[in-house]
């Protein structure tokens, strides 16, 4: 046990010594020092490191024979003819790539481990702290170059610096913001394309709906006609996808001011979920339950759209609907409020009455 | 020197060229023989620098046909996919579609690209889990875990920019959600989502906009701190394991050249050789299989890439209620809370963590062996804890494939999630704790009492006992080499002439969070308790150096 009093003596390192973890204790065992190097069998055998040497060759060359193969691939197969020589160009190139790779790969490896010298070599480590007379210097080394700009002393010119350095970015991000938002009429999220006789139209093929046609307990995704082939059409569908159900008007629970918003029992409801926006399409037939795919917002369509699960506070905004003199099925007005995601402006919008002016821009 | 053969001449040549021009001598000198440790846990950052390599090449590839613009056209009607034909589409879709069929490797290409992109974050993910356990980021590496850090932000950055590109019916529900999210923010929200799509979602900018995001601004955003990353890795030098030989005074491994040179280098090409071989063999995100973007179609079961997935879960588990609207305005606290306060509060809690842990041990020393995770129970006990958090929402990301797997209701799943998310951190830290505390105990057990040998002996007294191996010097140092780390004491509130200190709030505060860190612990055993252990016999209980047991008070002194 004479290690065990040595390291009795070992005085505590100077507090300031950073490299000093595991030298604290006074009572600690010591450091045993490297194990001895056990030799490999390549070590030790010329035919041992003979057939290591064989088997990195090999690697090396099934790598080469490999990326041939892969070149070959290229050429041998054309693409855009049937499914199957896409395919087969993708596996041919790709396997001819991947295996070249791999062969180096592997060969560098195994060549480093099994015949590079593993001796374990040990490199001193210092402290990232410079000494004291390097930090001296450093510091003598700043104030010198402070002195020789002659600032000190002069707090215009100094206030004057900050102040220029401080306005000259914003003659290059105004025009860079100022232009990303495009007009900034954020209240074109209030308005959509439906208003007073918008035609109801089957999405995707825009062909007109008639009362008659929806049976009860089915699905019709909607769209307004007119969207098909119009100028902003993505972002005037992304507001106004409505998804329609028929069920027995006996089964619907309807506010008496949305009375006159449903057809016979045909309800219209906006598709963009009051959650964060996804298309909420998803209709399961005996619960009238209405699921968002994305984070299973629930509504209930017999009952308003009101949510009965998931994140989303707000009711699906419901269409008034109508039949016009032509028998098709008509929207009485635009939605009475803000489709989709809540903004923090949203209320503003709710129960305006929307004027043709004010749409119109 | 005599230079012989025509190629050591050559070879000479050129050094002499760049010695004379750029002090080449002076590097090669530095640098060549420099030494590493060697462990398969530091091959984890490696994978990470190499398949973003990876994502560089294919990435470059696949900027020469993919057309970054949202104009509708018509997909032509003698082009593969069949069902495609004549299909309405961005050019941004169109031209995904016509580099996988009708350009040779272009499908690989895209499919190398994606493969690379979950490697890369899955990669960095572990990196970080390895740096975290083995408290690599303890001084004086803490900067260096912040630019790490920052690259798993990017990272995802890159990941959400790429996967948004192809502008099929997936990204574009993406794109679709983060807008959502976006306009949920207080005052600026609706001009924030007008800022990012050029006008009303979606637009006709995000495509072009998102493309220069991604092949430019985030990758030389994280080239850029690359460099920094490596750099101070040599700068600090690598950590090592604790193990005989080895001490926070050396680094024990082997030289850069020829070994790490090699086996890297090598490492590289089986990075590449892998995710080609996946590129060739498994199909992913084959969008024509969803369609392009419209606002209207949308398929359950749809996933984003694995690590947007606590997002999506964080959403889910989230109830409705917290929308208020206060004086006419709207506060959507049921989006803002799970897709910005709780990924703000888990990021923020992991970039922060090294200096935390500073300030509470106090310990201002550079640390460059590694602990072993059982070693600092509390540490490596949040860290479990962290990772449950992220797990559970990855998990419920996945609820409705849960739920249409095990045939459960999404309802009931997501109730016990949202119990999880709360109670499964705090459950893992005990755990896990424990589980630390107990592997510490073992590790006493072994040192004071030897191997057993099974060995059984019968004295003349008639006992019987079993006989036990002494650990040798080189055993024995894993076990016991570590520094014990206790909790810092602080003195009376008031000094010697009973005025109250100032900074004693403050003080107490520290002392109570380091309480909390290293109240329990176990310490490595002592050459005199082995001693002692060995004068009462081998059979004897060991005594338990736990502080809780009162038996140890002496305040640790640092610097
Ligand atoms: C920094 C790490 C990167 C990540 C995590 C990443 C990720 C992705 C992902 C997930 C995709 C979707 C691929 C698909 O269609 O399935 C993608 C697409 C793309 N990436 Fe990257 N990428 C990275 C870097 C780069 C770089 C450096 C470039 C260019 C030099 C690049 C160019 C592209 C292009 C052009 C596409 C669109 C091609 C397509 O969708 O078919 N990427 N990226
Ligand atoms: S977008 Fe519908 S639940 Fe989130």
């Amino acid at each position: 046990m004479s290690d065990l009093t040595k390291s009795e003596h070992v005085t505590p390192p100077g507090a300031s010594d950073p490299l000093s973890v595991g030298e604290r204790e006074l009572d600690r065992f010591p450091n045993p020092g490297l194990p001895e190097h056990k030799h490999r069998l390549s070590d030790e055998s010329e035919a041992g490191s003979k057939r290591v040497e064989r088997q990195i060759v090999i690697l090396f060359v099934l790598s080469l024979l490999a990326s041939i193969g892969g070149v070959v691939g290229y050429f041998a197969f054309p693409v855009g003819v049937t499914l199957g020589s896409v395919q087969a160009s993708t596996l041919s190139i790709g396997l001819g790539l991947g295996v070249g790779m791999l062969g180096i790969g592997i060969a560098a490896v195994h060549w480093a481990k099994a015949l590079m010298s593993d001796v374990e070599q040990v490199d001193e480590r210092h402290a990232q702290r410079s000494d004291d007379a390097t930090r001296a210097a450093a510091v003598q080394a700043l104030k010198d170059g402070a002195d020789d700009s002659r600032i000190a002393r002069r707090p215009v010119l100094k206030g004057a610096l900050v102040s220029a350095v401080a306005v000259a970015p914003l003659a290059f991000v105004v025009p860079l913001v100022g232009n990303l938002g495009g007009d900034w009429n954020v209240s074109k999220f209030r308005y959509t394309m439906w208003g007073p006789g918008v035609r109801l139209a089957r999405d995707p093929d825009g062909g007109l709906i008639r009362p008659e046609q929806v049976t009860i307990g089915s699905v019709w995704h909607v769209i307004p006609d007119g969207l098909l082939g119009s100028e902003h059409m993505l972002e005037e569908k992304a507001k106004a996808v409505v998804l329609m159900v028929r069920m027995n008007p006996t089964e619907l629970t309807e506010a008496p001011e949305r009375a006159d918003w449903s057809w016979d029992g045909i309800v219209a409801y906006s598709k963009v979920c009051t959650h964060v926006g996804c298309p909420v399409a998803l209709y399961e037939q005996q619960t009238h339950h209405l699921l968002c795919p994305c984070h299973q917002s629930t509504f209930d369509v017999s009952d308003g759209a009101k949510v009965v699960f998931g994140p989303a506070k707000r009711a699906l905004p419901q269409l008034p609907i109508t039949v016009d003199d032509e028998g098709y099925l008509v929207a009485r007005s635009d939605f009475t409020e803000m489709v989709g995601p809540s903004t923090w402006e949203r209320e503003r919008y709710t129960d305006l009455p929307v004027s043709d002016e004010e749409k119109a821009h | 020197m005599s230079t012989t053969t025509p190629l050591a001449k050559a070879a000479g040549g050129t050094a002499d060229f760049f010695d004379t021009r750029v002090g080449a001598g002076k590097m090669v000198k530095e640098f060549a023989r420099k030494v590493f440790p060697d462990h398969w846990s530091f091959l984890l950052g490696e994978i990470a620098l190499y398949s973003f390599v990876v994502l560089l090449l294919t990435g470059t590839f696949l900027t020469m046909f993919f057309v970054p613009s949202m104009t509708e056209v018509h997909y032509p009607e003698d082009a593969l996919p069949v069902a495609m034909r004549g299909v309405e589409m961005s050019e941004a879709f169109a031209s995904t579609l016509n580099m996988s069929f009708h350009v040779r490797g272009g499908l690989l290409m895209r499919q190398i690209h994606h493969w690379a992109a979950l490697l890369f974050m899955a990669s960095i993910v572990t990196h970080m889990m390895r740096v975290f356990f083995t408290g690599a980021f303890r001084k004086p590496r803490e900067l260096n875990w912040v630019v790490g850090f920052t690259i798993l932000i990017l990272g995802l950055a890159a990941g959400f920019t790429g996967y948004s590109l192809p502008d099929d019916v997936l990204s574009g529900n993406g794109l679709r959600i983060t807008d959502g999210v976006v306009k949920s923010i207080p005052v600026i929200g609706s001009y924030m989502s007008f800022m990012i799509f050029g006008g009303e979602f979606p637009g006709t900018e995000i495509i072009p906009r998102l493309f220069t995001a991604h092949i430019l601004l985030v990758p030389a955003l994280i080239l850029a701190l690359i460099a920094v990353h490596l750099v101070l890795i040599v700068v600090h030098k690598h950590t090592q394991y604790p193990g005989p030989g080895r001490s926070n005074r050396n680094v024990v491994g082997y030289p850069l050249f020829p070994v790490y040179v090699a086996k890297a280098g090598g490492f590289f090409f089986v990075v590449f050789g892998v995710l080609a071989i996946m590129g060739a063999t498994l199909a992913i995100n084959s969008v024509w299989a969803y369609g392009p973007y419209d606002p209207s179609p949308v398929g359950a079961g749809a996933q984003p890439d694995w690590y947007m997935l606590f997002l999506e879960g964080s959403l889910r588990l989230m109830p409705g209620q917290p929308e208020f609207v206060i004086a006419g305005y709207t506060i959507s606290l049921n989006v803002l809370i799970p897709a910005v306060v709780i990924p703000g509060l888990l990021f923020t809690a992991l970039a922060a963590y090294p200096f935390l842990e500073a300030w509470v041990t106090g310990d201002k020393r550079e640390h460059h062996v590694l602990d072993r995770p059982r070693n600092v129970p509390t540490r490596t006990g949040v860290g479990v804890a962290i990772l449950t958090a992220f797990i559970i929402l990855v998990l419920a990301g996945s609820n409705d494939i849960l739920a249409t797997h095990f045939n459960l209701s999404i309802n009931s799943i997501t109730w016990v999630f949202r119990f999880l998310f709360f109670a499964g951190p705090v459950i893992a830290f005990i755990v896990t704790k424990r589980l630390c505390l107990a592997l510490q105990r073992r590790d006493r057990e072994l040192v004071l009492h030897g191997h057993e040998t099974g060995r059984v002996v019968r004295f003349a007294s008639g006992e019987y006992i079993e006989v036990h191996q002494p650990l040798t010097d080189h055993e024995r140092w894993l076990l016991v080499g570590h520094e014990p780390v206790r909790p810092l004491e602080i003195g009376p509130g008031e000094n010697e002439r009973g005025v109250a200190r100032p900074a004693y709030k403050k003080a107490v505060r520290r002392s109570k969070l380091s309480n909390f860190f290293f109240a329990d612990r176990v310490e490595p055993v002592t050459p005199s308790e082995l001693a002692a252990s060995h004068g009462h016999g081998e059979h004897e209980e060991i005594e338990s150096a736990e502080s809780n047991e009162g038996l140890l008070t002496n305040a640790s002194t640092r610097g």
